[in-house]
């Protein structure tokens, strides 16, 4: 990587992250949401859930993953308002390649969702999320997730390329929230009908969501994915990066 | 600058020659030759669709050419594109700024991306909020700026690198007349300092005040290039109106000088024809010549007038065949 690539994409970073702190709704997408979800999961659904454990327990690294999704997807949107307005031209009349910008957003997401994660864990443990994890499992379970927010944010990158209205961008948040209601993440896979098993356990959101519970709550004799879980960072990362820089090529070769 | 050669080595900021594209089937640019010296002030002139901005993208290395060459600042826009884009600036229709970043973040922004240090892009930032009187509103979002504002601050984000090739693709649409006021001032000081200034417009009063050469672009094709003089010497450097007697005996003047009219004004009944040599000059013989041809009978023509030729005159006169093809064609 060159030295200009990483210095325009610090520049790009820490202009994501102004102007998502001066957007109220992004901030309210950020911040607020990822704690209400909290709440409803525990207090409104938890109740008729019945799993053998502590309801909030179960829940927590799911809804952590759920915020990490919607955090996400904002990438979505950022990227495509910037390709609709003027100033990805200036960008790139200043030899800034559309690498830097995109991962601009994408670090700005990561970093944004690092605040909504300390957030989310915080209200967990205020109502009653006991986790029974070393530093170190804490560590690793916040570096799968962040990775697990960095895939998803390129992802969310690649389709902000795709549509040409910010609207449209907002949608994919609809698409990849149903990955996490069809996995592990607020019930488990053996609940849901049998036809569904497949998908179910075979998604991303599972492995993920399982290694990030299996970490925080180290219960003995349930599994840690982990490398199931990299594996599909991984893969969405690489895959949505290509296709990133060949939209982001498309689109501005006109 | 010393360190460019390749700058040294040219007097020509631009040259392109056979400039063509085509998006889907339709030709945009069909053959374009532009030859622009170094420190001067050239201005694409054409109307809405003509290619201009097509043009500037493409030498500003955002789009590329399906045929064609192109050098600027002394070096090829595809081959080199790196090299161009550190030399060069573009301020487009829209405004490339950040709404929610004040106007001195956008400008240490792009500082930064201009590969200045952060002391240096400060230090930029703050002098171009003095030059381009922004200092009142330095530290205010760019979403609560007036249009002229805007465009003071966009031009001011171009200039963070010291362009040496500035494009500005058409600078005054859209402003009131006093900030187009400004923003030619702008412009006259970016000349003044002797970087190379290429504008695209639709105005023939802002390319003839503000460029030195101006450039016709219709169809895809420059159609005629040259200083304003120039190119009112190519239609007659002035116009003579004839003011008809009804609307009949202007529909029959009309077709006597069909596309030699450079302007024709149906509720005034007058129609304005370029003339050149002694006619141009009052020459009495001549301009009666000319009624006589037109007007027979001496009964269409009520009265005339001879006035200097505008470049509407020229322009209108260079790019009347398309339109009424294209009028054809609907």
């Amino acid at each position: 990587m060159s030295n200009a690539l990483v210095s325009n994409s610090v520049t790009m970073t820490g202009r994501s992250l102004r102007l998502s702190a001066r957007s109220p709704e992004a901030l309210l997408t950020a911040l607020l949401l990822p704690v209400m979800l909290m709440v409803v999961f525990v207090y409104l659904f938890g109740g008729a859930v019945s799993i053998g454990t502590r309801y909030v327990s179960y829940v927590a690294p799911g809804v952590l993953l759920l915020c990490a999704v919607t955090g996400a997807s904002t990438t979505a949107v950022t990227v495509c308002q910037d390709m609709t307005g003027g100033i990805i031209d200036r960008f790139r009349s200043l030899d800034v390649r559309g690498t830097a910008v995109l991962a601009g957003h994408v670090a700005a997401s990561v970093l944004r969702n690092l605040a909504s994660t300390v957030l989310v864990v915080a209200v967990a443990v205020g109502i009653g999320f006991r986790p029974h994890a070393s530093a170190g499992d804490f560590a690793a379970a916040l570096g799968v997730l962040l990775f697990f927010v960095a895939a998803v944010s390129w992802l969310a990158a690649a389709f902000g390329l795709l549509v040409r209205a910010p609207e449209a961008a907002n949608s994919v948040m609809f698409f990849l929230m149903f990955f996490c209601y069809a996995s592990s993440a607020f019930v488990p896979v053996r609940t849901m009908p049998w036809w569904l098993h497949g998908f179910a356990e075979h998604q991303p959101a599972t492995p993920v969501t399982e290694t990030i519970r299996g970490l925080l709550l180290r219960q003995p004799g349930h599994p840690v994915p982990l490398g199931s879980a990299l594996g599909w960072c991984a893969g969405i990362m690489v895959v949505s990066v290509a296709l990133s820089a060949i939209l982001f090529r498309r689109r501005t070769a006109a | 600058m010393s360190d460019d050669l390749a700058i040294e080595a040219s007097a020509l900021a631009i040259e392109a020659s056979g400039l063509a594209k085509s998006y889907r089937d339709v030709a945009v640019l069909d053959g374009v030759d532009l030859n622009i010296p170094r420190g001067s002030v050239f201005a694409l002139l054409g109307p809405n669709g003509a290619g201009k901005t097509t043009t500037v993208r493409i030498l500003a290395t955002l789009t590329e050419a399906d045929a064609g060459q192109a050098r600027v600042a002394g070096f090829d826009v595809r081959r080199d594109r790196s090299q161009v884009r550190r030399r060069i600036s573009l301020t487009g229709q829209f405004a490339a700024l950040d709404e929610a970043q004040t106007g001195e973040e956008n400008l240490r922004m792009m500082g930064r991306l201009a590969r200045l240090s952060r002391t240096q892009a400060r230090q930029r930032a703050a002098e171009l909020i003095g030059r381009f009187d922004l200092t009142a509103a330095a530290r205010r979002r760019v979403g609560t700026y007036s249009g002229g504002m805007r465009r003071r601050l966009d031009i001011a984000a171009s200039l963070v690198g010291r362009p040496s090739v500035i494009f500005l693709d058409e600078p005054s649409t859209g402003l009131d007349p006093q900030s187009r006021l400004t923003m030619w001032q702008v412009i006259e000081g970016l000349a003044a300092e002797g970087v190379t200034v290429f504008l695209t417009t639709q105005y023939l009063e802002e390319a003839e005040r503000l460029a030195e050469t101006i450039a016709v672009l219709d169809g895809g094709r420059v159609i005629a290039q040259g200083t304003a003089g120039e190119l009112k010497q190519r239609v007659g450097s002035q116009r003579l109106d004839l003011t008809c007697s009804g609307s009949a005996a202007f529909a029959e003047v009309s077709r006597y000088f069909a596309d030699h009219a450079s302007h024709r004004d149906e509720a005034s009944l007058t129609l304005g024809v370029p003339i050149q040599g002694s006619a141009a000059e009052g020459g009495a013989a001549e301009i009666r010549a000319l009624l006589d041809a037109a007007d027979p009978g001496r009964v269409l023509i009520a009265s005339f007038a001879v006035r200097g030729a505008s470049l509407d005159d020229v322009f209108l006169t260079l790019t009347r065949h398309d339109h009424a093809q294209e009028a054809a064609h609907v």
